[in-house]
């Protein structure tokens, strides 16, 4: 089996959100590999050591700085990696983004038996862009997944958390599965296998090289744009309402339909 | 120049720091309170290739460089200083000294187990009667045939306990002073080698600190490491290593007391308001990350020029000074910051403070570091 990986270079779980203006101050941000996509990495890996899989491509699209969400996941265990990195990049939405990645594939020789996802970016969070590749190459897609087996030339068998119980779906390959908390412990990268991450494979293309106009993409090429970004209002204190029940009761329901208003 | 980490080295610090965050700081109060670290942390940390962090694969190592060393002992201590020195130990003073100076035939038998963590090494020189006086070993090894005879008593040995390897200084020569020593590799199980009384401690808890005993410890000839004699040289060139790491166990017991320090700073209420609000509180904090930015980036300076085959025992003396004494002000002020919360166990400054003392202490004292560093100067070394 070969297998794509996809890869996002986000903002440390830490990461103290601060704004410059309506945009985002990226100055001191500290960048990892999504969390997530660190679960569809380990579960590639894990599907080499159990001979199911030749060959692991772990896939961004990025700015340079991409470069290092990707040699982590060398790091882990992944052969090669593939980073589409160009300035016309820049405001992507999530569909255009998705176009890019399908574009990579191609090039890549188009024949990945599984496409392993993290369910979402910890970043922008829009859970999007796994679906949309898969609705653009047509592909069966198992979102969330706590639990994976393959049978490699066949099918796989993905069990996802749905509330009150469990849902399993069979999926004839190739096929998109979106990557869960649960799924596996994703192993530390090894000093050694640091080492070796440093000298396997990282191709970096550019729109050119991927045959992509820069209208397609961008800001241009997008059907969303990001208009500004807000913190979210400061957490206010609790109020108690205290009492015999009549008078909390009362008390209670004035409160929310003249202060907050949901009643 | 270029002031930054290699994408490498931030790679290990970032794993490091996790594997530390996640399985080993969560249980450093335990491990302190026990006594011991935990068998599940060897593993990890042998996993890992963190054993053997500069010795190249070909013997089990990691193949990476010193700076990487000092940052992994520096993030262990962080979490941990009973962890740090575990692996500060094994690697200057017993994994160095037998990639330098082993032959092939050792290197494959003992350092291959060591960098590799199969094996944890010690390094045994401190006498009852001799510390910072070396020389002054009783401790000797006859040769009889195609072994020596091994008879004496050692003490304070850190890893002592936990070692399969170790790396044992005795005088071939009893009439010579530094000349008459030389280097053992012995084996854990040797007839005749039994270790005595473990030292309860101030700080450092979880590292054993063992009394190891030689009653007629037959070791094979070929276990000599080096020419009969050496030993001396052996133990100073790696005790100029062996400084590196120290220091990085140092700067990271101090971030570790500075980083609660801060964080009891913000959420702490007195008059109404945060106690970080106040200079007072400001200018502890200030003074803190400034010492330990400056110690960090003088044991980083020492680590370069060792890897890169410079003259470094000069800046590893400053730097272990330096990086001991700011463990010390910083551990201090962390618990004033604390008042009466860092006065007990629930926090955890009482144990960097009770960590950071033997900083000042093994691997030479800081007047030892003084005098080395002055007689340097007065040689015209560091100039």
């Amino acid at each position: 089996m070969k297998i794509a990986v996809f890869c996002k270079s986000v903002p440390d779980t830490e990461t103290k959100v601060r704004l410059k203006g309506d945009r985002l101050d990226t100055s001191g941000i500290k960048y990892i590999l999504n969390p997530y996509d660190e679960f569809a990495v380990e579960e590639a890996v894990r599907m080499k050591e159990a001979k199911k899989a030749e060959e692991i491509v772990a896939i961004s699209m990025g700015p340079a700085r991409a470069q290092e969400a990707l040699r982590n996941a060398l790091a882990i265990g992944a052969d090669r990696a593939v980073l589409v990195t160009d300035d016309a990049l820049d405001g992507s939405d999530t569909l255009a983004t998705a176009k890019v990645l399908v574009k990579v594939l191609e090039k890549e020789g188009g024949d990945f038996d599984l496409l392993l996802f993290g369910q979402r970016a910890i970043d922008g969070d829009t859970w999007q862009v796994p679906s949309q590749v898969a609705a653009l190459l047509d592909l069966p897609q198992a979102t969330c997944t706590v639990a994976l087996e393959v049978e490699p030339g066949s099918k796989a068998v993905a069990t996802r958390l749905v509330e009150g119980g469990e849902e399993i779906h069979e999926l004839t390959l190739p096929a998109v599965i979106t990557c869960s908390k649960g799924l596996n412990e994703p192993r530390y990268p090894s000093l050694p296998n640091i080492m070796k991450a440093k000298k396997k494979p990282l191709t970096t293309y550019s729109l050119g090289d991927l045959g992509i106009d820069a209208s397609e993409v961008g800001k241009n090429g997008s059907r969303t744009e990001v208009l500004s970004y807000e913190l979210p209002p400061a957490r206010g204190g609790g109020k108690k309402v205290e009492g015999e029940p009549e008078e909390v009761v009362a008390e209670l329901v004035k409160f929310l339909k003249e202060e907050i208003k949901v009643i | 120049m270029r002031f930054e980490l290699t994408e490498e080295q931030n790679m290990v610090r970032d794993m490091v720091r996790r594997l530390v965050e996640e399985e080993i700081k969560p249980k450093a109060a335990e491990i302190d309170k026990r006594g011991e670290i935990f068998p599940e942390i060897y593993q990890k940390l042998a996993e890992l290739g963190l054993f053997g962090v500069y010795i190249p694969e070909e013997y089990g190592g990691a193949g990476m460089d010193v700076v990487s060393y000092a940052i992994v002992v520096e993030e262990l201590s962080r979490g941990c200083a009973s962890t740090g020195i575990l692996v500060s130990a094994h690697t200057s003073l017993v994994v160095d000294p037998i990639y330098k100076h082993g032959t092939e035939e050792q290197k494959k038998k003992f350092l291959v187990p060591l960098a590799s963590g199969e094996k944890v090494g010690a390094h045994a020189m401190t006498e009852p009667g001799a510390g910072t006086d070396v020389a002054s070993i009783s401790t000797t090894a006859k040769k009889e045939g195609d072994k020596y005879i091994l008879n004496g008593t050692k003490h304070f040995i850190t890893n002592g306990k936990e070692a399969g390897i170790y790396l044992v200084f005795a005088k071939t020569d009893k009439e010579a002073r530094h000349k008459g020593i030389s280097a053992f590799i012995v084996e854990k199980g040797t007839p005749g080698f039994s270790i005595g009384k473990l030292e309860h401690k101030l700080g450092i808890r979880g590292s054993s600190t063992a009394e190891l005993i030689f009653e007629n410890c037959e070791v094979p000839a070929e276990n000599l490491l080096g020419k009969e004699g050496q030993g001396f040289y052996i133990a100073m060139e790696c005790y100029d290593g062996g400084r590196v790491g120290v220091a990085a166990q140092a700067i990271g017991i101090a971030q570790a007391a500075f980083e609660a320090a801060l964080a009891f700073a913000q959420e702490r209420a007195q008059f109404g308001q945060p106690i970080a609000n106040f200079q007072a509180i400001q200018f502890k904090l200030a003074d803190m990350a400034t010492a330990i930015e400056a110690a960090r980036l003088l044991n980083l300076k020492a680590a370069w020029l060792e890897q890169e085959g410079k003259l470094f025992y000069h800046h590893s003396a400053m730097s272990k000074l330096m990086a001991s004494d700011v463990a010390m002000r910083v551990t201090r002020e962390a618990i004033q910051i604390h008042g009466g919360y860092g006065f007990i166990e629930e926090y955890p400054v009482e144990r960097h403070y009770r960590d950071a003392k033997i900083t000042e202490i093994y691997e030479g004292t800081s007047e030892a570091q003084r005098l080395t560093i002055a007689r340097n100067l007065l040689k015209g070394i560091g100039i």
